[in-house]
């Protein structure tokens, strides 16, 4: 058994600890600026959407700029943010390389992404539960916990699904400024050294990884439609 | 109870401005239910919403339970939306949270501890005759059910006012009933002061003590439920009363010459209304014992509306001319409109 398999993938099996630091590699970028981006992206996508005229905090200039902003980073390829925001990263991070230096990028890259998915999950919620939430004496505060993020669980998380699946794209990117990750690998043995099985294998975490991330989105989704 | 005066609201501004609510000032009384009727586009919903001032007038002011809400503070009205509940046409319940979840919604952040919100629900759970669903979600519930759900929680905060938007205006005919039913009784039991808006005569009818009659942003007639049905003035308030009576079809009876409205030498088809709010005796029995005439009822629309009878009869009538000029004279002393709609001449 062991033998079959280092005649079918020899170049993964036969450098294994560089297999594994690449998927170590690309879980870490993904879930550390994964979560900030959750975090960012979802304040920027409630206060975009309560901000719009007529919401319940509606503030014309802040929802211009946020606007603005959003569609300015959203129209930025990462291909070129990676190396755009090299300051901002040595800044915040102390460094532009590796895989600290890609999750400044990547937070870049996917917070804007993510605040959309926010902002049209929230825009689902018909405007009558306001209203009758708004009639009760609740707060915006309040409306934004108890309403607008409880009754749109099952949308954030088609949200979360679609930006987690495609940050893990950005991810294999990453490799550009140094961060290692399945993408740099695959490069690096599959393309340059023409060791095919590195990249069928690649593909395939991949896929397994992408197959995971759906499964719980869909889990979730499920779980919080009534 | 509620008092709103001058109020106006405009939408828009230059070319595209609408005056919705066109200098309306109203005063509802405590513990009574109020109703507002009017065609779709009256302006109805938006001043309901200027009560909670989910509708900012933008002029006028709105006092409630004799606090001046135009002046409040946003924290301050926050706490006095509290004491105004509301539901809508389409109950706008959270259909993420169970019934129970529902009902409990407006405690959230209240003082109350966890077993005292748990009572409080299930004794609105009761009060709404709902109990059962407690588990439900929203989604599984009749229309009928969820204006139940949606009713005990506008109540959750005890207010004491209950402002309803259309809020049978989804509901099928039975169910409207009972859900008015229930108003009723939110009204009777509790206290608390109701507003209904509607475009249904018939709503205002089952349930209404004093009405407002609204068109294009103004009210353009205010009073007791009976005396607008009786005396209905402006023209858009006898549409309304006529969308709710069958007398008229006499009428349309007679050009079909539908076979109930041949009549015979010597008998006349007649509409008697009633109009005033003592009509309480069997008239048409004393009519023709006393008179000793024949009324046959082709149709009749009677119903009781704040506990005396309105509307009318149409019947056949025949006997002694003599004696037929009497009972008219009679029945006009007593208040009932007569009205001769085919007469086929005397018999010799
Ligand atoms: N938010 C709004 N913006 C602009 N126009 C509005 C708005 N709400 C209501 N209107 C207008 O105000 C008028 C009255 O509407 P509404 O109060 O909903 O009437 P009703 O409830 O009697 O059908 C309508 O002409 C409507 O188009
Ligand atoms: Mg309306």
């Amino acid at each position: 058994m062991q033998e079959l398999i280092y005649n079918v993938i020899p170049n993964v099996m036969g450098k294994l600890p560089t297999f594994y630091q690449a998927i170590g590699d690309t879980l870490i970028m993904a879930l550390w600026s994964g979560t900030i981006s959750f975090v960012l992206g979802m304040i920027l996508g409630v206060i975009i959407t309560v901000t719009r005229s007529g919401g319940i905090l509606a503030h014309k200039g802040l929802y211009q700029v946020l606007d603005k902003v959003i569609n300015f980073f959203r129209s930025i390829p990462f291909i070129i943010l990676l190396t755009g925001v090299m300051p901002v990263s040595r800044f915040i991070m102390g460094t532009a390389i590796g895989v600290e230096g890609a999750i400044v990028p990547l937070v870049f890259g996917t917070v804007p992404f993510f605040a959309r998915q926010i902002e049209s999950a929230l825009a689902e919620i018909d405007h009558g539960l306001i209203e009758a939430a708004l009639s009760m004496g609740k707060s915006p505060l309040e409306i934004i916990f108890q309403v607008y993020l409880r009754e749109s669980i099952s949308g954030i998380a088609r949200g979360t699904t679609i930006t987690a699946i495609s940050l893990l794209g950005l991810t294999a990117m990453a490799g550009v400024v140094g961060a290692g990750g399945l993408g740099d690998y695959a490069i690096r043995y599959g393309h340059d050294r023409n060791q095919t099985d590195v990249t069928y294998v690649t593909v395939l975490v991949l896929v397994f990884m992408v197959s995971i991330i759906q499964i719980i989105g869909n889990r979730i989704v499920k779980k919080n439609t009534h | 109870m509620i008092e709103l005066q001058n109020i106006s609201k405009v939408f828009g501004t230059g070319e595209g401005q609408v005056h919705a609510i066109d200098d309306v000032t109203l005063s509802i009384d405590k513990g009574e239910i109020f109703g507002i009727i009017g065609f779709s586009g009256a302006g109805k919903s938006t001043l309901v919403r200027c009560i909670n001032l989910l509708e900012v007038p933008t002029g006028g002011r709105v006092m409630v339970d004799s606090k001046e809400l135009t002046t409040l503070s946003a924290g301050e009205l926050r706490s006095a939306r509290k004491g105004i509940g509301m539901i809508f046409q389409h109950f706008n319940l959270m259909p993420s949270r169970t019934v129970f979840g529902n009902v409990a919604f407006p405690l959230k952040g209240s003082s109350l501890g966890r077993e005292e919100k748990e009572n409080k629900v299930r004794e609105l759970l009761r009060l709404v005759d709902i109990e059962d669903k407690e588990n439900a979600y929203p989604n599984q519930l009749s229309g009928g059910q969820k204006q139940r759900v949606a009713i005990a929680r506008a109540l959750a905060n005890d207010p004491k006012v209950l402002l309803c938007d259309e809020a049978t205006s989804a509901l099928d005919p039975q169910t409207t009933k009972s859900i008015l039913q229930l108003l009723k009784k939110v009204n009777k039991q509790l206290g608390i002061t109701v507003v209904v808006i509607t475009h249904e005569m018939a709503v205002i009818k089952e349930i209404c003590g004093r009405v407002a009659v609204m068109e294009k942003g103004k009210v353009v007639e205010e009073g007791e439920v009976f005396s607008i049905f009786a005396n209905p003035r402006e023209p858009v308030t006898r549409d309304f009363i006529r969308t709710t009576s069958s007398l008229h079809k006499i009428e349309g009876l007679l050009a079909e010459d539908s076979p109930v409205t041949r009549i015979k030498p010597g008998e006349m088809i007649v509409r008697l209304s009633y109009v005033e709010k003592n009509v309480s005796e069997p008239l048409i029995s004393t009519v023709s014992r006393n008179f000793d005439i024949d009324l046959n009822i082709i149709f009749s629309d009677i119903e009781i509306i704040q506990d005396a009878p309105i509307g009318g009869t149409v019947a056949i009538m025949s006997g002694d001319r003599d004696q037929i000029a009497l009972a008219m004279k009679y029945l006009a002393e007593k208040n009932v409109g007569v009205e001769v709609i085919q007469d086929a001449g005397t018999n010799l």
